[in-house]
């Protein structure tokens, strides 16, 4: 008689509230794997607020305090520094926000806790848009990308949210995608032990945000890291290092062009062939950059 | 063979100061605001000398030290912040949180008016735009009032099962930055007043997810049970009180003071500071054979109606003094002093004043109860 | 253990199927052919509804109480061992 193995030590549980397809489940899962039981996740307003279910039962296995949309990273601050004066040792105070929460009305409540190098894991899954509230443009959401605020598509440019906390020089920042699954499990592992303010931006796809069939969150999530758009680094006490396949995409050969990536989602059918043409240009220019970063 | 206690003389952000010392938080967020940044800066003197052994988090901004101070304190921390004016509204979204998690707390404010136009000096409104956020407030008169009002909120706030933030209110400038002479408890009275925090929501073997969405069924179960909370918090508030004044040896009133209100056939109601100069006030009118009296509100919330209304009940006259005004309404004070006596016979006046750190002398004060027992005083009188 | 007063501070605790029945979601099916299946484990790893669970002799298998029928797992077999076919009742 087979059975079900248990390989992690803390779970997400199923049947929750999360879209088909919707990689936060999984994401959340193998956070959680990493992390273990002593962990307490701090989830500001977002999609992951109504997956957490209601009064009535939660998915996760490991205490959560939900935040208002702004307050995450202020919260987490102040959960860290109460579990350590009462003597715990060995937990994990972990941020769990959405690009919204974090690069917008968070902005200030982020960028003040990584100045204080709380020692705090920030995770921020980004699936480019205020989803929750029905897919409207962030500062996160790409160029070009349909949203609901944006239906001619969005003017202005993705904020490079990591290079910017990189400049905060916290001792740990890292890209992931959820495409590449075990890149962002080990960069969970090196976060963990590291103290101070550790920051994790992953990309996370979203069916209906996105406009993909359901099945295709996965290949959409490792296009981005094939087409170059999204580069998986990470940056330890200021070296930048390329990790998993982007290390070989310093060669823009080795890249697929950004056409592979884009014509999966409805949210950029309607880009003309200029504006597929300048994405191309900028995730050239991006890579010209990264190559002088590598360098350092 | 109890040891004598101190008599010091401190401006009111010190006072505080030295009472959330000896309460002996363990984390505090602070962001400066005039008029309470000298308190702040006491407390980060203290613990930079060894006196107070607390994490500082210097955040950047009100919102965030009330997040903060939330995480803590949902964590098993004894926490504190204080604000004012601008700080208070741009936290309220976490006052709110904090309230509608029932997670106990204690943060004081400086009481401010609000811009626009700008002004850092004293009114009640900042403080009274919290009323309906689930946290029991209560108001210092006096420098000692506003020691004695630190200690009790730790306590009433932890008070087992009770589960209510409480927010101290204390008038900007005029109680802040007046040094008044004021007893203060030995460390090992606090202690003992003050045991160690229990009240905690993180605990690893059995994990919670706190503050879930609420369905249409369930939400309104959250506020009726806040409700009976609330309503038994006046009760709570009392008995701290009573308890705090037997080891004081003085009287420490609880949800209201009344002086001379036994034979008085004027009460005049008011919150806060200015207590002081009604005091004053009705000392001057008694010299002159007019029997008016103090009500002192000293529990904004839960507002102590039934206590109120008892005092009132037989008087001629009532005169509200506000620092705080709900347009079209009246003053925030009087309106719920109007809403406690519905069906009494008792007429209500109402005097604004005080707003943007307006001068209230008791003359004033004596003025409005005279042209009251002359008949000749309008329903609502702003001092302009 | 965490005490408090019922319905004073809202929070719940872990729960299987906090959504419900979740498998009554879907559309579609994902089916295995073990004939074909080669026990490589990419789908137990990229379900993102972590409901295929690996069993003590290294198949998957699908958990179709929970399963929302987002078809990620037939996506990313390499074998094409996993079908979807329409739900039918």
């Amino acid at each position: 008689m087979t059975e079900a193995l248990r390989l992690d030590n803390a779970r997400f549980l199923r049947g929750n509230a999360a879209c088909p397809g919707c990689p936060i489940p999984k994401e959340l899962d193998t956070l959680l794997s990493v992390m273990g039981k002593r962990t307490v996740l701090v989830v500001p307003a977002s999609c992951t607020s109504v997956i957490l279910g209601d009064t009535r039962g939660t998915p996760s296995t490991v205490p959560v305090i939900h935040s208002a949309m702004a307050a995450s990273a202020a919260i987490a601050s102040g959960v860290e520094r109460a579990l350590r004066a009462r003597g715990e040792k060995d937990f994990n105070v972990v941020v769990w926000a959405g690009d919204g929460a974090t690069g917008d009305i968070g902005f200030a409540t982020l960028s003040g806790a990584a100045e204080r190098n709380e020692n705090i894991l920030y995770v921020c899954y980004d699936n480019e848009a205020f989803m929750n509230t029905g897919i409207q443009r962030s500062s996160l959401t790409p160029y070009g990308a349909w949203t609901t605020t944006t239906p001619e598509g969005k003017r202005e440019f993705k904020k490079p949210l990591p290079l910017v906390m990189m400049q905060h020089r916290i001792p740990y920042v890292a890209t992931a995608s959820i495409g590449y699954i075990f890149d962002y499990k080990q960069k969970l592992r090196k976060a963990k032990d590291i103290k101070g303010f550790r920051y994790i931006h992953l990309l996370s796809p979203c069916p209906p945000g996105w406009r993909y069939d359901s099945s295709l969150t996965v290949e959409v999530a490792k296009l981005a890291v094939d087409t170059g758009i999204w580069p998986l680094f990470e940056v330890e006490n200021g070296e930048f290092r390329l990790t998993s396949v982007s290390k070989t995409h310093l060669d823009k050969s080795r890249r697929k062009p950004v056409e592979a990536y884009l014509k999966l989602q409805g949210r950029f059918k309607n880009l003309t062939q200029e504006q597929v043409q300048d994405i191309q240009r900028m995730v050239d220019e991006m890579w010209e950059e990264i190559k002088a970063l590598v360098r350092k | 063979m109890q040891k004598a206690r101190k008599v010091l003389a401190l401006v009111g952000n010190h006072a505080v100061a030295y009472a959330v010392k000896q309460a002996k938080p363990q984390v505090l967020a602070v962001f400066p605001i005039t008029p309470q940044t000298t308190m702040l800066e006491k407390l980060a003197e203290y613990i930079a000398e060894g006196e107070l052994k607390a994490e500082l988090v210097k955040i950047e901004s009100e919102h965030s030290a009330m997040a903060t101070i939330f995480g803590a304190a949902v964590a098993g921390a004894r926490v504190f912040t204080a604000t004012s004016s601008q700080g208070l509204l741009y936290m309220t979204e976490m006052i709110y949180w904090v309230g509608g998690a029932r997670v106990p707390l204690v943060a004081a404010v400086a009481t401010r008016a609000i811009a626009a136009p700008w002004s850092i000096l004293d009114d009640h409104h900042d403080f009274v735009s919290k009323r309906d956020a689930i946290w029991i407030q209560m108001m210092a008169e006096n420098v000692q009032d506003a020691y004695d009002l630190t200690l009790m909120a730790f306590r009433i706030s932890e008070y087992p099962n009770l589960l209510l933030p409480v927010m101290m209110g204390f008038d900007g400038f005029i109680l802040t930055h007046t040094m008044e002479r004021l007893e203060v408890l030995n460390d090992e009275e606090v202690d003992e007043f003050l045991p160690p925090r229990k009240f905690n929501l993180i605990d690893f073997e059995d994990p919670v997810s706190i503050g879930q969405v609420a369905d249409s069924s369930e939400y309104i179960k959250y506020r009726y049970s806040a409700m009976k909370a609330m309503e038994n918090a006046k009760s709570v508030i009392e008995e701290v009180s009573k308890e705090y004044s037997k080891l004081v040896g003085r009287n420490v009133p609880g949800l209201v003071e009344d002086f001379m209100c036994d034979d008085a056939d004027y009460a005049i109601v008011a919150m806060g500071a200015w207590s002081g100069d009604v005091r004053e006030a009705v000392r001057r009118l008694r010299g002159e054979g007019i029997k008016a009296c103090l009500l002192k509100v000293k529990t904004f919330r839960p507002f102590p109606k039934e206590l109120i209304r008892k005092y009132l009940s037989e008087k001629k006259a009532v005169l509200v003094l506000d620092r705080a005004y709900s347009y079209g309404l009246g003053g925030v004070l009087a309106s719920e002093v109007k809403s406690t006596m519905y069906g009494l016979q008792v007429p209500v006046y109402n005097f604004v004043a005080g707003l943007g750190g307006q001068d209230v002398r008791p003359t004033v004060i004596v003025d409005m109860a005279k042209k009251l027992h002359e008949g000749t005083l309008q329903e609502e009188v702003w001092l302009v | 253990m965490i005490e408090v007063p019922e319905y004073s501070v809202p929070l719940a605790r872990p729960k299987l199927g906090s959504a419900g029945k979740t498998g009554f979601w879907r559309t579609s099916r994902p089916v295995i052919d073990y004939q074909k299946c080669t026990k490589c484990r990419l789908c137990v790893i990229y379900c993102v509804e972590n409901t295929i669970d690996l069993m003590s002799d290294m198949y998957p298998r699908i958990d179709y109480d929970y399963c929302k029928g987002c078809g990620v797992c037939s996506n990313v077999c390499p074998h094409e061992a996993i079908t979807m076919e329409p739900e039918v009742k």
